[in-house]
This record gives structure tokens, C-alpha cells and sequence, in this order.
């Protein structure tokens, strides 16, 4: 805790002689610095008061508030021993009071459970995204999602099951730019040695625990020789510590063209930042959008849940028609992580029933049902499991 | 062999003829020169076959054979042979088969060679899905055009401290401004509706927020163009549940890269999409982007058909319009019928079996 706020206040002085970029570099190295020096603080225990776990919310914008008022009226219907403390970020602001605040909440109790925050191109390039900046202070450096072909959804491509496990930190979304000479931006993508073991150790060990078979790393290391080099690198050493599982690597551009023809041959992914915003945009495309597949942020200290695709969704808010699926899932996995597993299975069970079998699905999917109409559905198959369930 | 002596004679009689009277494309009895670059591989074969389907549809077109390979030139700098670049510039068209890229040869792959000698700055790779040659997507029919020169590709890598790697990418004014210029010129001469700029500017916000303005003040100056914008993501996400609304997309080289090759295997991959080059000075390349196949070469197996709309691309941007809609209607005829198909489309027939069956749905439509 002393460690980060340390590299913050040194971010401040620093910043006012040289900058908010040199800054920037303070925060995405910084952050890798002091972690290794806390490896051997304590970690603070979870949030827990009287039985009761508090978890921060933050809506966001777009559909998130109203997906996130239907997992806490589901949470409250099932009883869910969690309690939400809701920070609200205005992403019209320039000053980051707010993501600050957001970030400090967090810390405290450990867990988060956020919708997307918008990032308004009409303010000026040094307003960074609200979101990356949340990533890259709690140092969540990995992020997880699972694409599993539904039965219930009608899709191209059948039996897929891909866990892809994206560097969350740095690559090309360190937001280190410059206009050196007018007319010519550079923009800095950073690979470092430490992230890149960080993340491929995270991915085996995933793997060994999820019993997969294999690993496979996207890069682009015939034209990036150095960085997406390095990258590679550090996933074959980590490879040769887990014999057990196959590992081959894959150009990002190969990547994609079979995945639009053959996804069912691809296991464990594992990424650098840039390719994971694409590969996980592509698969999720594939099991049926973005209304259904959950993702999650995990640091060393913290976790964020959200959805995998993390979209604002502007053009279908406030319409009641937004799928809740994906931000339920998202719940159900924050559940698994504040080890609740028997409210995760119930929820995350009542979920899959309503899409699978009822046959119930919203306009994203190709049906008519409004997000209200699913959820009250959903509410229904856990009141019929027989638990202890408080008035709808 | 392929190169019939009688036609290297005429090809080279006309060269000398031209040099006298003009520098730029000049028609001599009603023909272009074309720059042939067979390549390796497949390369020679597909080629061929090429110039034969253009034969039987009567193409004004002259085709000068020229091989490409790097040689050190003085000063140690890697150029691509004197006379291809002679006749290149001469042309300012050509057809270009796979050309394969040696590792540890110590020169840069040939493709990043001609892409800087003739400054080629826009890579257009026309979608469309294929009749006949199924895949689980039928509706596609887009335009990627990707900025060639800079971005991500930039090639400026530094090392700053053991374990610390540092990749920049370059976005210039100009750069953008010539592709966002190039984008909607394209989309004018071609009847296309809409324009789609594709960036990541929540994130890069200064350099893809340069891009993307340059597209705007384009937009502006072409408002019969639908103009949009969306995230690389997004792109992805709908790209894959829906492509039908997709028209032209226009965006920097990394994003271009990966995107070009999703659309291509939305159709069924890289040996049936065609790519143009173009460059300034009104050079323009189009070649076929799959690779070399060394395991078929001169067997007879290879498909023609990405170096043949490639082939019917260029026909296209010199205006022959009509032999183009000819040589494309055999060419989808032929695979939509399913009989005479190449391995690698689903079928048993040899490549010049295959090439055999277009020049007769060709003769069939004179």
C-alpha cells in the first residue's frame, strides 16, 4: 500500500518539471518496481464484516448502470451475503478525481465489479482512458476470458472452448505518445521481461489447473523482432517448466484468418495487449457477442470483473433491451473469486438455464425478450431450486 | 518454357520503340505493358496461366518478364535488379506472383523491398465471398484499405534496459492524409457507398487521433461518401457475427494487417483473395498474397485464382473494364459449378485443367 502511494507522489513531483509522459513511465514501470519489493508484505485480507463481503461498483456508462441494478436486484433476490459500495466516475471530467477515488475503493476492499467507462474523443489527447488507468494502478495484469459455444445460442461455428489470457498492462497501451515534429506522433509500445514471464506463468499455471491441454502465443515477432521477440521468449522459458502442456506460438495474422475457419483447434491463448483486444473481440464474435461472455481483471492484490468486450453499448441504452447475460456471468465469477460458490453456481446455473432452455433471449441474439423479461426469468429458475429466496 | 522467344522478341523490340517516344504507359498498336513478375514456387505456373486466360479474352495487354531478387547495389544498400526497376517505372503496372523470403539472408524480404522502391503506400484487398467455394460466411463483400508505409511497421525497436523492449509507432500527417485521400478516391471509382475509418483512438489517443482526423477533413471534401468510425474491436466483434455491413474500411498498417487477413479468411483464405499495391507516381503492383508452396511447385496443382483476380483487378485500374467483367464471370462460373475445381478448392483437377475450363466459358461469352 506505503509502495504505491509512494510512486503516485513521486508520479506528482515528477511531473510538473517533465510532463505527464515521463510521468506516465513512472506509473507503468513504477508499479512493476514496487511490486517485486512488496512481495514479501502482507496482503490484505478481503472485505469481510459479520459474514458480509463488500464490493466497489462502478457503472460506468452506457448500458453498465442498468446491467449492474439488475445483478444487485438478482443478488438481493438470492440473498447473496455481498454488499456493493457504488463510486460513480464522470467520464465528461478532465480531472481524474474520480477514477482516483474509483482505484482507492478498490484497494480497500479488494474487489470490483465495473461497467465500461467512456472515453470522449472530444477532449484533448492528454486525458487518458479512464479504464486503462484503473487497469495499469492496480497493476491487473491479467485478464481472463472464457469462450464457450452455448447450445442455446445459433451460431456459425460450433464447439468452440477458448480460455484467452491477455497481458493487461502494457504492450501498446502504455499511453506514452509524443508529436516530436508537428505533423509526426510517435507512439511507445513496451514489452518488459518481468510482465511478459508475469503473464506467461499466470497462463500454465491456468492451464494446469483448468486441465488444458495447450498453450498457444499470439505475436507478431516476424516484423516486431525485438519486443513481440521477447515476448515469445519468455513464454518458451516458462514452457519448459510445465512439460505436461504443448506450447506453439502463432502469428496474430494467421491467428485470426483460422479462427474465422477453424476456432475448435485453438485451447489456451496467450497475448500481448493489442492482439488480445483483437483475438478476444473476434472469439467473442464467434460464441454469439457481446452480450454473453463475462471477462476478469486479476492482479497480484486485486480483482475487477466486467464484461469481456468491455463496451459502452450507447446505442442500446436506457432501451431495456441490453443482454444481462455477460454481466451476470461476470458476477457469478466474482463470486467464485470471494469463494461464495455455492450463490455462483446457483445464479450462474439459473442464467444458462434461461438462455439455454427457455429459449428466452434478447435482440443481440435474434429474439424479443427485453432485458427485464430475462431476468425476471432468471429469478424464477432460482426460486425453483428451493433456496432460501427474499420477496420478488 | 513458358517464355516463348517469338514474344520476348516482340516484348523487347516494343521496350526499345517506347524509350524513343515516351517515358510514361504508351500503346503501341493499342496494347499496355504490363511488368510480369512470376516469383517462386507456384509463381511461374499460376503466372502462366494468367497469361493464357488473358490470351484467349483478347487483353490489349503486353506482358515483360522480369525476376526479382536483391542485390547489394554500391554503398552496401539492398536494391531489387536494375532492370526491374527500368521496366517498373516504365509500366507503372505489374503482376506479381509469391515471392519467397529466405531467413538469415541478410537482406530484407523482397515485399518490404519493392514497397520501398516504389513507394508503395496503400494495400487494397477487395472481399468478396465466392460462389461455389463455401464457407459459413456468404454475404461478405468489402474493401480493406491499410496504410503500407508506416505504423506499427515502422521497424524502430530499441532495447533500453536489459528486459526492457521499446516498439515505436510512427503516424504522420501526410501519411494519413494520402491514405484517407486514397480511401475515398477509391470508393468513388468503384461505386462504393461507405467509407470506415478503424482506430484505436480511446487508447492511442494522439496518434490514431491524427489519423483519424485526416479521414474527417477527407470526409469532408467527398460528402456523397458515407463516412464512419469505429473502434478496431468493434470491427473485429461485428466483423465475424455480421460483415455484410461493411463496405470500405480504411485504417494503419498493424490494424490493416491483422483485418486484411480476418476478411480474406472470411472468404476462404489467402489463395483466393487478390491485393493491389499502390504507389505514388501512379505505380500500382497487384499480386497474390499467399505464399510459395514449395511442396506443389511444378506439379500442376496450384490454384490461379488469387493471381487471376488479382490479374482482373488490374485490368480494372486501367480501365479495361469489359475484359475484366469477362474473364471475373468465367472465373466465378467455373468455381460456382463445382466440376473442374483445384485441390485446394475441394476438387481433383490439375491447375491447367482448370485454366483450360476458364478460357472455354470465356470463348463461351465472346
Amino acid at each position: 500500500m506505503a509502495a504505491h502511494s509512494a510512486v503516485f507522489s513521486a508520479s506528482r513531483i515528477i511531473n510538473p518539471l517533465w510532463g505527464r509522459h515521463l510521468g506516465n513511465a513512472v506509473k507503468v514501470f513504477g508499479t512493476t518496481l514496487t511490486s517485486h519489493r512488496n512481495k514479501t508484505l502482507h496482503v490484505p485480507p478481503p472485505a469481510k464484516y459479520g459474514g458480509r463481503h463488500t464490493v466497489t461498483l462502478i457503472p460506468g456508462d452506457g448500458i453498465g448502470p442498468e446491467l449492474l441494478s439488475h445483478v444487485r436486484e438478482v443478488f438481493r433476490f438470492s440473498c447473496v451475503p455481498v454488499d456493493f459500495e457504488v463510486v460513480h466516475v464522470d467520464s465528461a471530467l478532465e480531472a481524474e478525481d474520480d477514477i482516483e477515488n474509483a482505484i482507492t475503493a478498490i484497494r480497500r476492499n479488494g474487489v470490483a465489479l465495473k461497467g465500461n467507462i467512456e472515453t470522449k474523443h472530444t477532449m484533448p489527447p492528454s486525458v487518458k482512458s479512464r479504464n486503462n488507468l484503473l487497469r495499469t494502478s492496480l497493476d491487473l495484469y491479467a485478464n481472463v476470458m472464457h469462450c464457450q459455444s452455448l447450445p442455446g445460442v445459433q451460431t456459425r461455428h460450433k464447439n468452440i472452448d477458448i480460455l484467452i489470457i491477455r497481458e493487461n498492462t502494457e504492450g501498446e497501451y502504455s499511453s506514452l505518445e509524443h508529436e516530436s515534429v508537428s505533423g509526426v506522433v510517435e507512439c511507445l509500445k513496451i514489452i518488459t521481461r518481468s510482465n511478459s514471464l508475469r503473464i506467461a506463468e499466470y497462463a500454465f499455471q491456468l492451464a494446469r489447473e483448468k486441465g488444458r491441454r495447450k498453450v498457444t502465443a499470439v505475436h507478431k515477432a516476424n516484423i516486431m523482432k525485438l519486443g513481440d521477440g521477447l515476448f515469445l521468449q519468455c513464454c518458451r522459458e516458462v514452457a519448459s517448466g510445465y512439460p505436461d502442456i504443448t506450447f506453439d506460438s502463432m502469428i496474430v495474422d494467421n491467428t485470426t484468418m483460422q479462427l474465422v475457419s477453424k476456432p475448435q483447434q485453438f485451447d489456451v491463448m496467450v497475448m500481448p495487449n493489442l492482439y488480445g483486444n483483437v483475438v478476444s473481440n473476434v472469439c467473442a464474435g464467434l460464441v454469439g457477442g457481446p452480450g454473453l461472455v463475462p471477462g476478469a481483471n486479476y492482479g497480484r492484490d486485486y480483482a475487477v470483473f466486467e464484461t469481456a468486450t468491455r463496451n459502452t453499448g450507447k446505442s442500446v441504452a436506457g432501451k431495456n433491451i441490453a443482454n444481462p447475460t455477460a454481466m451476470l456471468l461476470a458476477s457469478c465469477m466474482m463470486l467464485d473469486h470471494l469463494k461464495l460458490y455455492s450463490y455462483a453456481n446457483l445464479i450462474r446455473n439459473a442464467v444458462l438455464t434461461t438462455m439455454n432452455e427457455t429459449g428466452l433471449h434478447t435482440a443481440d441474439l435474434g429474439g424479443r425478450g427485453t432485458t427485464s423479461e430475462v431476468v425476471q426469468s432468471i429469478m424464477r429458475v432460482i426460486q425453483s431450486k428451493g433456496q432460501f429466496t427474499a420477496d420478488i | 518454357m513458358w517464355r516463348s522467344t517469338f514474344s520476348l522478341q516482340a516484348s523487347r523490340g516494343v521496350a526499345a520503340l517506347k524509350n524513343e517516344l515516351l517515358q510514361s504507359r504508351s500503346f503501341i498498336r493499342g496494347m499496355k505493358t504490363v511488368t510480369l513478375i512470376p516469383g517462386d514456387g507456384i509463381g511461374p505456373e499460376i503466372s502462366e496461366a494468367v497469361m493464357k486466360i488473358f490470351q484467349v479474352a483478347e487483353v490489349p495487354v503486353e506482358w515483360e518478364e522480369r525476376n526479382v531478387t536483391a542485390i547489394q547495389g554500391p554503398g552496401g544498400k539492398w536494391m531489387i535488379p536494375s532492370d526491374a526497376k527500368e521496366s517498373m517505372d516504365k509500366t507503372k503496372l505489374g503482376l506479381k506472383g509469391p515471392l519467397k523470403t529466405p531467413i538469415a539472408a541478410g537482406h530484407p524480404s523482397m515485399n518490404l523491398l519493392l514497397r520501398k522502391t516504389f513507394d508503395l503506400y496503400a494495400n487494397v484487398r477487395p472481399c468478396v465471398s465466392l460462389e461455389g467455394y463455401d464457407t459459413p460466411y456468404t454475404d461478405v463483400n468489402l474493401v480493406t484499405i491499410r496504410e503500407n508505409t508506416e505504423g506499427e511497421y515502422s521497424g524502430i525497436e530499441h532495447v533500453i534496459v536489459d528486459g526492457v523492449v521499446q516498439s515505436i509507432k510512427l503516424i504522420t500527417e501526410q501519411a494519413s492524409q494520402r491514405i484517407a485521400e486514397y480511401a475515398f478516391e477509391y470508393a468513388k471509382n468503384n461505386q462504393r457507398t461507405s467509407v470506415t475509418a478503424v482506430h484505436k483512438a480511446n487508447i492511442m489517443r494522439m496518434s490514431d487521433g491524427l489519423f483519424l482526423r485526416k479521414c474527417r477533413e477527407a470526409a469532408e471534401k467527398h460528402k456523397d461518401i458515407k463516412f464512419t468510425e469505429m473502434y478496431l474491436d468493434t470491427v473485429c466483434l461485428n466483423m465475424v457475427q455480421d460483415p455484410s455491413q461493411f463496405d470500405v474500411l480504411v485504417m494503419p498498417n498493424l490494424y490493416g494487417d491483422i483485418l486484411s487477413d480476418l476478411c480474406a479468411g472470411l472468404i476462404g483464405g489467402l489463395g483466393v483473395t487478390p491485393s493491389g499495391n499502390i504507389g505514388a507516381q501512379g505505380v500500382a503492383i497487384f499480386e497474390s498474397v499467399h505464399g510459395t508452396a514449395p511442396d506443389i511447385a511444378g506439379k500442376d496443382l496450384a490454384n490461379p485464382t488469387a493471381l487471376l483476380l488479382s490479374a482482373i483487378m488490374m485490368l480494372r485500374h486501367m480501365g479495361l473494364h469489359k475484359h475484366a467483367q469477362k474473364i471475373e464471370t468465367a472465373c466465378f462460373n467455373t468455381i460456382q459449378d463445382k466440376t473442374v475445381l483445384t485441390k485446394d478448392l475441394g476438387g481433383k483437377a490439375k491447375c491447367s485443367e482448370f485454366t483450360k475450363e476458364i478460357c472455354q466459358r470465356v470463348r463461351d461469352l465472346e
